[in-house]
């Protein structure tokens, strides 16, 4: 038997990652009553969970950590950045884990003993965060995609979605009416298997499209991180301490690593360049990647090991929706935070990394929070009276309805390997040409239109295996649907810049672009838009006097 | 990828059941909960961090091994080695305070290192 779940909230959170946590957290100590739906478990769903994040932030009245904080960000993202913004942000992170202090969170100590506030571990953090959203009466749905969002004649007005069976819950659908709405359902790595990235599908790409958002910065999203051949771990911060060679023995210098994988060639690495100081700090703070070596029984210090790349695309890469100051998305009632937000204006075109990324969560978490409590506020009592209805349903799940089970001849494990045929290979979305663009988009073109063709995946004829073949070509959808939006944003900008390269324009450096900086917007579904417009802010020096500081402390 | 619940361990809380991200177990009544999809494990661990009797085997593998010898496993101690690696409790977070990935992070050249150095709070570092 299939359960119905209908719920009313002033905000409605789809997303219970980091930013998903904050922004419920934030809406609710403002008087709104929250509800946070999640594709996992809120406590071990997204990318943060497995990891032990680095987060960036800025000690109050020490002007060196600052410069040095926000000078990191300028020197990889400049001109693009704004690092009057990379303060805010890293500010307002700073307040955050103040909070978390306050709640009782366990940080990690020095060797003298010190408090370090610079790594959140995953799983003790978000559990953390659960244990807070219940404390505050913030209602969680755990194992609840959503399928589409609401809308009224005045903006979005919830969402709905399906419930996984598990323990004693049984399969369902929901259906949450809510005055304002945060998007925080992260990335999207397409399915490419590394850790974490299972459940980033670009979900919340495709449902904000559909409500007409516009995203911005797309073409930043070839980022690809480097993990043991047989493992899944990305963790960039070791390979700082690596040497790289082939098959033969011989060095790889860095800068070759990428073409020589990308020609197939095999490359090892070993961390050989950690003293035993800095390898007991990996050792002791990032046993999730030892793990591998552990239990291979093998020592990476010492021993060379195969290594592959695996393709994160927003997960670590950096364009997603256009938003406000305030994270409101171009659609009114819909709010964004975290790694499904364009992140150009604190990293520019560069890689947003784990701290970078990390502080963004924080900080877009708790200013959608309190802008989507804000809207609720205004929109009141009418909420309630809005005529709602379901934003346009493009996704294979409503068009099977239209489509006879004989029509639908294209089977979901083809489709989906055309997907990632596109989107995952290094020669194509790495080194990028405006060639190998035009074809990848082809091919997702006429997938996306085919795709009331693509039969669902098999599955136990439960009400549960009814519900997961539903998610599962959501997923696909909202996955071919990014890959479009990137790959259209990609063939826009026609030059070279950091996580864009394009062969047939030349790498220009970081520091001196061959155009000045601008934006790829894109928006749309069957058809995509996409336009240039100029740098959406003057980027400001970042304040180094204390005075500075106070007055921020105080804003 | 998933390997393997050591029966004999398990208590049958299904607390793996739920904190599964992407819902690899299910649960069976009055049973060791089963391995339903493990297709979709994303080698995560945190299963085995969520069991609060150390009963669960992830190997580091991405792709399913082909000859798993759970006995050797079992005798060589890799159950529950990331929790204490992590210095959590049985199910439970703790151990946060033996992080050391400051190191890394001050190890950094230029202003980001030297910003790192002056995070730490409360002693002759700072």
């Amino acid at each position: 038997m299939t359960m119905t779940t209908e719920l009313s909230c002033d905000v409605l959170v789809i997303g219970g990652g980091p930013a998903g946590c904050w922004a419920a957290l934030t809406a609710r100590e403002a008087g709104a009553s929250v509800v946070l739906v999640d594709k996992g478990y809120v406590g071990t769903s997204g990318a943060t969970a497995p990891t032990n994040s680095t987060v960036h932030y800025i000690v109050p009245d020490d002007a060196t950590q600052r410069l040095g904080m926000v000078g990191s960000r300028v020197k990889e993202g400049q001109p693009f950045i704004d690092p009057s913004w990379v303060e805010r942000v890293y500010d307002q992170t700073c307040a955050n884990l103040d909070r978390l202090t306050e709640w009782g969170y366990e940080w990690p100590r020095n060797e003298l003993g010190g408090e370090f506030r610079g790594n959140l571990r995953g799983p003790d953090y978000l559990q953390f965060l659960r244990r807070r959203l219940r404390k505050t009466g913030v209602k969680i749905l755990d194992h609840s995609p959503a399928l589409s969002l609401l809308q009224a004649n005045d903006g979005v007005a919830g969402a709905r979605g399906v419930s996984r069976a598990y323990g004693r819950h049984a399969a369902g659908t929901w259906d949450v009416r809510a005055n304002a709405v945060v998007m925080a359902t992260g990335g999207c790595a397409f399915r490419s298997g590394a850790t974490g990235t299972f459940n980033l599908t670009g979900d919340g790409y495709l449902m904000a499209a559909q409500a007409g958002a516009t995203f911005s910065g797309l073409e930043f999203t070839s980022n690809y991180a480097i993990a043991p051949a047989t493992g899944a771990l990305t963790k960039g911060i070791i390979y700082r301490s690596a040497s790289f060679s082939d098959a033969q023995g011989q060095a790889v210098p860095r800068p070759q690593l990428f073409r020589k994988l990308a020609d197939g060639e095999r490359v090892f690495a070993v961390l050989d360049k950690a003293g035993d100081y800095l390898a007991e700090g990996y050792r002791q703070g990032q046993p999730n990647i030892f793990l591998y070596f552990n239990r291979m029984g093998s020592d990476p210090f010492r021993v060379p090991y195969e290594i592959r790349l695996f393709y994160e695309g927003t997960v670590r890469g950096t364009g997603g929706l256009l938003t406000s100051e305030q994270c409101e998305t171009s659609v009114p009632g819909l709010f964004a935070a975290g790694d499904v937000v364009s992140k150009e204006r604190l990293v520019g075109p560069a890689a947003s990394g784990g701290g970078p990324a990390s502080s963004w969560t924080n900080a877009s978490g708790t200013w959608a929070g309190a802008a989507a409590a804000r809207r609720a506020r205004e929109v009141g009592a009418r909420g309630a009276e809005r005529v709602v209805h379901d934003v346009t349903d493009i996704s294979g799940a409503s068009t099977s309805k239209d489509t006879a089970a004989a029509e639908k001849d294209i089977p979901y494990r083809e489709a989906f390997e055309r997907v990632q045929a596109q989107v995952v290979p290094l020669d194509r979305n790495y080194f990028r040409t405006g060639e190998g663009l035009r074809a990848g988009l082809a091919e997702l073109d006429a997938l996306w239109a085919t795709r009331h063709r693509i039969a669902p995946e098999a599955h136990a004829d439960t009400p549960d295996g009814q519900v997961r073949a539903q998610v599962r070509l959501h997923e696909l959808n909202a996955m071919i649907a990014s890959a479009r939006l990137f790959f259209t944003s990609a063939l826009a900008r026609e030059e070279s810049c950091v996580l864009h390269r394009r062969e047939d324009f030349p790498q220009s450096p970081a520091s001196a672009p061959a155009l000045p900086p601008y934006h790829i917007h894109v928006s749309g579904l069957d058809t995509l838009r996409q336009w240039r417009v100029p740098l959406a802010w003057t980027p400001a020096a970042p304040r180094t006097q204390p005075a500075a500081i106070a007055e921020v402390a105080t804003a | 990828m998933i390997e393997f619940i050591h029966t004999e361990a398990c208590i049958e809380c299904d607390k793996c059941v739920a904190a599964c991200p992407d819902l690899v177990f299910d649960a069976v009544p009055e049973g060791v909960p089963m391995l339903a999809r493990r297709e979709d494990c994303q080698t995560c661990y945190l299963c085995e961090l969520y069991c609060p009797v150390d009963a669960i085997y992830v190997s580091p593998r991405l792709a399913p091994e082909q000859a798993l010898d759970q006995q050797a496993i079992i005798n060589a101690g890799l159950l529950g080695s990331y929790r204490r690696a992590l210095g959590w409790a049985p199910g439970k977070p703790a151990g946060a305070a033996g992080d050391l990935s400051y190191r890394m992070h001050e190890d950094f050249p230029g202003g980001l290192g030297e910003a790192w150095k002056r995070s730490s709070r409360g002693n002759a570092k700072a």
